[in-house]
């Protein structure tokens, strides 16, 4: 994990000042970097702003952008904005959660998929909305959502 | 290629009878309406790349190269019509631009192909935008002529969907950063601020603020520093007109920033963004960029020693951090959580100086208010609210998108007229405004002209512009439930009625959506009381509730229960669902014909409500089933439907 701590030390080089004002911005950065805060980062920042820990959590858990496990190899994320919501996304997400025994913010076993519920993403016109590691799939069933899990868990297994 | 600053002030300042002939070619060219090779657009927006643009963007690419084809191939923003995308443009020298729905990246060869033979395609025709000096093409409409525009008032949006976002030369060439320029060269700060309140602009995010008496306030502070910051939050779900706008023409947003920061006396602003609205930020990080190298930001702009500086900030996304003193705290690297005014803001915002919070679409206004005058603002929409309204519809209709009118144009043509209503032969139910602490709006009032007033006299409240429309599918209770959960998720929990009213609404709600798990005892009692609660619960939060989520959390609960109580009696005293949204109250059936006896459902059902003998057509016993729908779930054969 050596390598870890080196690219957090990094992250923290480029926030030379130490206000406050940068705590948001230096999570945003170390989100970016590793798709999710360890321990250790918060740790460090902590340390680099001279706050202690939990209140750096403490920020941290307050904002929906901020996961703390780590994402899967396929990152799945479901609209369930108001429109999506129309469009049966309540129904897609029952779908997803039984295909992969996780809910939202969380990671399968395997480390293969997690899943992430966002409230809008701002597509409302093609509602409901599904992203596998960027790739869009709009209107879809859940037929149609059963059958992409498999597809990446099939590609997966090649 | 440096740009020629010169020449780009001088197109965006003057009228073009003040051009000589190469200054017009340049800005002919400039604006496309002179082009000399085949020009295609492709809608990059968020809802163009969801419904496939960049792989359209791909097939494009590879159309030229495989065939040399010399083109040029630009990037835009939306038109409006969200459910259309992606949605591609093409010009050929010579002629007018046309628009297409749907083109993904199968149909791009055969629409090049077509076009480039100077042969309309059959099917996927939009429209054609008309210029002077371009041969329109026959049999093909006129953009401006299509119900979704003819009604529309676009101001704020005309050059969505039809310039390059990217391109700051186009945007001047335009008459874009005109008025930035008049403003510094001309005007006094408090000279900016009476022009806008003579205009009678109001803040576009819902509360409908006098902007110029908001800046006044700023103005009149005295402070060593003052801040501008662009309310680009959009937390609404269901909304995303301020997107659209910053994906579509984000130089126009930029310059009624620095208008605006200006006015109040600022040389710092910040635009404070949804760290998800990814499109948005990469064109106006560009934005900034290329008006820094041109000099219209930064120190001493165009010699008139006036500076300023505009960052973005990308916010970390909460419902709340909208609200413009949560906002403000989590600029300031804090959680972001309300606090109480005043002091307002313009007193003691950011960092404690003066702030002023605009949204966006109050901001994108001004360009046009400075160039045409006050005068000409206040002669669209109404007496009391001057301008045009953009909304974001969606939900059950027949066309998604963005629609912008004058204030005071009824519902009715909104969604009737311009939308095409709820589309595929369903019925309209009923609208709901403003995202999840929004109206619902009955049909009833759909002749009611859309404005500030108006629809405060009803008890309604305009919101972002988020319209959300409902056919006869969709249940009210639920979709009330749905926003109360979200609410609840997302209250900062600072204050006590609004943390635990929304939850205890959600309880309520669901326990209506559902079957009772046993009829006996206490349970019943318990629903009613439950709804009985509600409206006292309603009032509590709104009165003690210190920011406008706990404020106005209440609100889709109140106006159902005023409109739509029918449909809460349905639920409650027949348990059913009038549109058979609610899963749990649906009853269930076992078609004899499908049914092979198999058992799995009988074995599976939590109730033991299913009996039968093996091999034989199973069924469900009404008064045990508590609708869960394990049965449907498991049935290998499709055997089990629902009433
Ligand atoms: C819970 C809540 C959420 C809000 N969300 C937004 C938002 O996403 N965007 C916005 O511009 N204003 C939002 N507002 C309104 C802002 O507090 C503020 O009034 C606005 O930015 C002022 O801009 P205007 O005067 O130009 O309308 C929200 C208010 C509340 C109470
Ligand atoms: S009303 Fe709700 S969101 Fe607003 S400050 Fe109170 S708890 Fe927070
Ligand atoms: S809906 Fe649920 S409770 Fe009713 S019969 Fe089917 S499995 Fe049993």
């Amino acid at each position: 994990m050596a390598d870890q701590a080196a690219r957090i030390e990094k992250i923290l080089h480029q926030f030379p000042q130490i206000k406050r004002n940068a705590l948001i911005p230096l999570l945003q950065a170390v989100q970016d970097e590793f798709g999710f805060i360890s321990e250790e980062a918060v740790a460090k920042i902590g340390a680099h702003l001279s706050l202690p820990t939990s209140k750096v959590y403490g920020l941290a858990t307050f904002y929906n952008q901020f996961s703390f496990s780590p994402r899967g190899f396929y990152h799945v994320v479901l609209c369930n904005g108001t429109s999506c919501h129309m469009g049966g996304a309540g129904d897609l997400l029952n779908e997803i959660t039984k295909l992969l025994e996780i809910g939202d913010g969380e990671t399968t076993r395997d480390g293969l998929f997690s899943l992430e519920v966002q409230s809008c993403i701002g597509a409302c016109g093609q509602s409901p909305v599904m992203s596998v590691n960027g790739t869009y799939f709009s209107g879809i069933s859940v037929k149609e959502v059963r059958e992409i899990i498999k597809q990446y868990r099939e590609d997966a297994e090649r | 290629m440096r740009k020629d600053k010169a020449l780009l002030l001088k197109l965006a300042r003057s009228d073009r009878s003040g051009l000589n002939p190469d200054e017009l070619k340049r800005s002919d060219e400039l604006r496309k309406t002179e082009i000399s090779r085949p020009l295609v657009m492709v809608n990059s927006s968020t809802s163009g790349i969801v419904a496939g643009s960049l792989l359209t963007w791909k097939a494009v690419e590879s159309y030229a190269a495989d065939r040399s084809i010399e083109l040029d191939l630009t990037e835009t923003g939306s038109i409006g019509l969200s459910s259309e995308d992606p949605v591609v443009s093409v010009q050929i020298p010579g002629r007018t631009r046309i628009f297409f729905s749907r083109i993904t990246e199968g149909r791009v060869p055969s629409l090049l192909d077509d076009l480039f033979h100077q042969v309309v395609p059959d099917g996927n025709v939009i429209g054609q935008l008309l210029r002077e000096g371009q041969e329109p093409w026959e049999n093909v409409p006129a953009l401006a002529d299509l119900p979704f525009f003819a009604l529309q008032n676009r101001i704020v949006m005309e050059s969505c969907g039809i310039i390059d976002p990217f391109s700051l030369e186009e945007y001047m060439a335009g008459g874009g950063y005109g008025a930035f320029i008049r403003t510094i060269r001309s005007y006094t700060f408090s000279e900016v601020c009476e022009l806008v309140t003579a205009s009678g602009l109001r803040g576009r995010s819902g509360g409908g603020f006098s902007t110029g008496e908001k800046w006044k306030a700023a103005f009149r502070t005295p402070s060593d520093q003052k801040y501008l910051i662009c309310n680009a939050e959009e937390s609404d779900p269901g909304a995303f007109m301020d997107r659209t706008l910053m994906e579509g023409n984000p130089f126009q947003l930029l310059e009624g920033i620095s208008i605006a920061a200006y006015a109040i006396g600022s040389n710092r602003a910040y635009i404070y963004i949804r760290s998800e609205y990814k499109d948005a930020i990469r064109r106006i990080n560009n934005a900034i960029k290329e008006l820094r190298e041109i000099g219209l930001l930064g120190d001493n702009i165009l010699d008139s020693g006036y500076n300023l500086q505009i960052s973005l900030r990308k916010g970390p996304g909460a419902f709340v951090c909208g609200e413009e003193t949560a906002l403000i705290a989590s600029l300031e690297g804090k959680r972001g959580m309300p606090s109480s005014k005043p002091p307002y803001p313009t007193t003691s915002g950011y960092l404690g100086r003066p702030t002023v919070v605009n949204n966006v679409e109050t901001l994108s206004n001004l360009p046009g208010i400075i160039r045409k005058g006050p005068e000409w603002f206040r002669s669209i929409g109404t007496e009391e609210s001057p301008g045009t309204k953009i909304f974001s519809i969606s939900g059950r209709v027949a066309l998604s998108g963005l629609v912008e009118v004058p204030m005071g144009t009824s519902f009715d043509t909104i969604i009737n007229k311009i939308i095409g209503g709820a589309g595929r032969g369903r019925e309209l139910k009923a609208l709901h405004l403003g995202g999840p602490s929004g109206c619902m709006v009955p049909l009833d009032l759909m002749d009611l002209p859309v404005s500030y007033e108006a629809l405060k006299e009803k008890g309604l409240i305009m919101g972002s512009g988020g319209v959300l429309v409902m056919d006869d599918r969709t249940c009210v209770v639920n979709t009330v439930r749905f926003f109360m959960y979200y609410l609840n998720k997302q209250s900062c929990g600072k204050c006590i009625p609004c943390r635990e009213g929304t939850r205890r609404m959600a309880e309520i709600l669901a326990s209506i959506t559902r079957k009772p798990a046993d009829e006996e005892g206490s349970t019943t009692l318990e629903r009613f009381k439950g709804v009985m609660q509600l409206e006292s619960l309603a009032e509590v939060m709104k009165d003690t509730s210190l920011c406008g989520l706990g404020q106005n959390a209440p609100n889709p609960v109140v106006s159902t229960l005023k409109y739509f109580r029918h449909e809460y009696e349905e639920h409650i005293f027949e348990r059913r669902c009038p549109s058979n949204t609610c899963t749990e109250l649906r009853t269930w059936y076992i078609d004899v014909d499908l049914c092979t006896g198999c058992t799995v459902c009988a074995k599976k059902c939590p109730a033991d409500a299913i009996i039968g003998t093996a091999r034989h057509p199973y069924f469900i016993v009404q008064e045990k089933c508590i609708g869960c729908g394990i049965c449907y779930d498991v049935c290998k054969f499709s055997a089990v439907y629902y009433k």
